[in-house]
């Protein structure tokens, strides 16, 4: 499993994704970016759609990409990444292209669980042998914080206002994890941005199938979340911590929980560090929302835990 | 040898024979037999071809644009919707400079649904910034699919080019079709030169960076500089492809029997047939009458269409699909193209054959025959239409 220290001697070997782009200081974005990248150690051709990491790394006459990446449009990356592989697969077929080389997506929230969700699950249904990373930082922060289906209940967005009819998103999230868990492929992982070495770690295992692999990596946004810019750690790390967002992974069906908070953290102590959620504890009616909000975390943790029991590879399974 | 083939057939012969590295397309009526055919060439092991069957033709133009920038040739195929749905990836493989090559088995745009042939999907993409070829026959579908992938490959033009053939009429019809040898075709279009392909990744390249108001506009007039080198490569192209095959197209535009002609008609795609078949008629009555039919739509041959259109006293130009609120696209281009003839000829535009009305030799002799006795004036005229 690679270490810090290795992630860091191969950065140095080889500086993949570079300084010098526009995210927004305090962003998590270029971490799991890094960290990704580091913890591959073929080439790696990089794709992304339309977003924030688009924007600012790639403004014409310059690039923070050091390794070959394409961005097309906002709904397609995988699409796209597909076309590159199987370009792969017919050069390699022809010996035009001998090299081992790896492909690695890299998209937002919106161009993957919304506008590109069609063009994954044709990606991951015909088997590409790709890593689909999306970085999500749960709405459209590129476009002004717009909500998308990632965006948690509750939270305000510029289109899901706290207004005086409608405090904030009326819908939960959607569990895009699991969605992709049904296109039954090799890998699926949800990692976040503070615990980085499991990140690596996911990376590393995943890299070993060949075929589709996807992470959900939950990506701290300082402007959309409103929180302080040197929050983004913390803020990740709060969410693992209060079961908002479980580390696990599905390898070939199996489940495993990467990390298990041994204290009941109550959600609140995320919710309340967040400006996109201190309308519900102002408003009177914040509370019942907060304790619908723990109610749905409980149960996607139970629901969890429920999988992990069954659908492990251990004793159960051999029984 | 001669064979009997239909247009899909044809379109798919000369594909085995190019043998991209990948074809990504997803089934659409009236194209599906192009998909289907590769699909078995495949299948067999017949071609080296990795097939990526997309779930919509908006992810077929990704993966073509993907595995094109990745280093591969490419090509696909579409119709009507899909192309309105890929449409807007069309305009970035253009503007990526991407060579990748589509058959456009041409049909109607929705509301109401139909699946019969008009040129409505061709005039969507017509400012995409790809090159667009209309075939007459399933014969000039097969040549043109070979020539238009050297064009598009050729080093000053890098685009994407459509290969259009009407549908069912085209694309369904049994013809006689002469195809090369599978190794004049192979030597004909030549190995593919990618250029900064992602593959080398010992020299890394940022495709589709974004561009500011600084550079866009730059970027755009470098694309058109491309488009602009289109006509030369065209005719270079139909030169080395005579010397290939022994058929000699030379020429964005086919006249036919235009020289002393006073009335003609201009068509795109299959009508030329039956237009033909129209001047034959009145000809050997001792009509002065002709047609003229475009090979290259996009870019569109001012010079040629003026050259060969100025003499003729009144012209019928003839558009499959309708611009609301504006004339026919075809009518606006020839007018523009005859906007600075010293001699111009009156110009009428008929709208015909939408979602796949049937064009007649009467109807066509008809439109000859009025010519010179109605007024000319911006108003369109429809050709078999219950009104």
């Amino acid at each position: 499993m690679p270490s810090i220290k290795t992630l860091a001697q191969r950065e140095e070997k080889e500086i993949r994704f570079t300084p010098g782009h526009t995210l927004c200081a305090g962003c998590a974005e270029p971490m799991v970016v890094r960290t990704v990248l580091n913890a591959i150690e073929e080439p790696v051709v990089a794709a992304s759609p339309t977003g924030c990491l688009e924007v600012a790394t790639s403004r014409f006459p310059g690039t923070a990409w050091n390794v070959p990446w394409i961005h097309v449009a906002f709904e397609n990356a995988a699409a796209v990444i597909s076309g590159v592989e199987a370009a792969y697969k017919a050069l390699t077929k022809t010996g035009a292209v001998k090299k081992r080389i790896r492909f690695v997506v890299f998209g937002g929230d919106g161009g993957t669980y919304d506008i590109g969700l069609q063009a994954l699950s044709g990606a991951l249904e015909r088997g590409h042998d790709f890593l689909y990373v999306c970085v999500n930082n749960e709405a459209y922060m590129n476009t002004g914080v717009q909500r998308s289906s990632a965006t948690p209940a509750c939270a305000a967005a510029t289109t899901s206002p706290v207004g005086d009819a409608i405090p904030g998103k009326p819908q939960d999230r959607k569990d895009l994890t699991e969605i992709v868990v049904g296109h039954h492929v090799p890998y699926v992982g949800q990692a976040a941005v503070s615990h980085l070495i499991d990140l690596a770690n996911k990376v590393e295992r995943a890299m070993k199938f060949d075929g589709p692999k996807f992470l959900n990596v939950l990506t701290t946004c300082p402007l959309g979340w409103r929180t302080p810019r040197d929050s983004a750690i913390v803020q990740s790390k709060l969410a693992v911590e209060t079961r908002y967002w479980p580390l696990y992974e599905v390898i070939e069906g199996k489940y495993k929980i990467n990390y298990k908070p041994k204290q009941h953290v109550p959600v609140e102590e995320w919710l309340k560090t967040q400006g996109r959620f201190r309308h519900l504890f102002r408003d009177p009616k914040g509370k019942e929302r907060i304790v619908e909000f723990q109610a749905a975390v409980d149960r996607h943790w139970n629901d969890l835990l429920r999988k992990e029991q069954c659908l492990s590879g251990g004793e159960a399974d051999q029984g | 040898m001669r064979r009997v083939m239909t247009g899909h057939k044809a379109v798919a012969e000369a594909m085995r024979q190019i043998e991209p590295d990948v074809v990504a397309v997803y089934p659409i009526t009236p194209q599906s037999e192009i998909a289907e055919y590769y699909a078995d060439y495949v299948h067999d092991g017949i071609v080296h071809t990795e097939l990526v069957p997309v779930e919509s033709e908006h992810s077929a133009m990704s993966a073509c644009v993907g595995a094109a920038a990745a280093g591969a040739r490419v090509m696909t195929a579409t119709s009507s919707q899909g192309l309105a749905l890929l449409v807007e990836v069309l305009y970035i493989a253009a503007g990526m400079r991407l060579p990748i090559v589509m058959a456009l088995a041409n049909r109607a745009l929705s509301a109401p649904i139909n699946i019969h042939c008009d040129h409505s999907d061709a005039y969507l993409a017509r400012d995409a910034g790809a090159f667009q070829i209309f075939c007459e026959s399933a014969q000039e579908a097969y040549d043109y699919t070979l020539i238009a992938q050297r064009i598009a490959e050729h080093g000053k033009v890098r685009l994407p080019g459509i290969v259009n053939l009407d549908g069912f009429a085209l694309t369904h019809t049994a013809q006689v079709v002469e195809p090369l040898e599978d190794e004049a075709a192979k030597k004909f279009v030549g190995p593919f030169q990618p250029v900064y392909p992602l593959l080398d990744v010992a020299k890394p390249v940022t495709w589709g960076p974004f561009a500011m108001p600084d550079y866009y506009f730059e970027l755009k007039r470098a694309q058109q500089a491309a488009m602009e080198e289109v006509p030369a490569a065209f005719l270079e192209v139909q030169k080395a492809y005579a010397l290939a095959s022994g058929r000699r197209y030379a020429g964005f535009v086919e006249g036919y029997h235009l020289d002393d002609a006073d009335r003609a008609l201009v068509v795109l795609g299959s009508t030329a047939g039956t237009a033909k078949v129209a001047v034959d008629a009145l000809r050997s009555k001792g009509e002065k009458v002709g047609l003229l039919k475009i090979w290259l739509y996009r870019p569109f041959p001012y010079h040629a269409v003026a050259a060969a259109l100025a003499p003729v006293k009144h012209v019928a130009v003839l558009d499959r699909a309708l611009s609301f609120g504006a004339m026919g696209a075809l009518y606006s281009d020839v007018a523009t193209a005859l906007l600075r003839a010293q001699a111009r000829p009156a110009l009428h535009n008929y709208i015909y054959g939408l979602g796949g009305r049937d064009i007649t030799v009467e109807q066509l002799e008809d439109v000859l025959a009025e010519l010179g006795k109605v007024r000319p004036d911006e108003v369109l005229r429809y050709i078999g239409l219950r009104e």
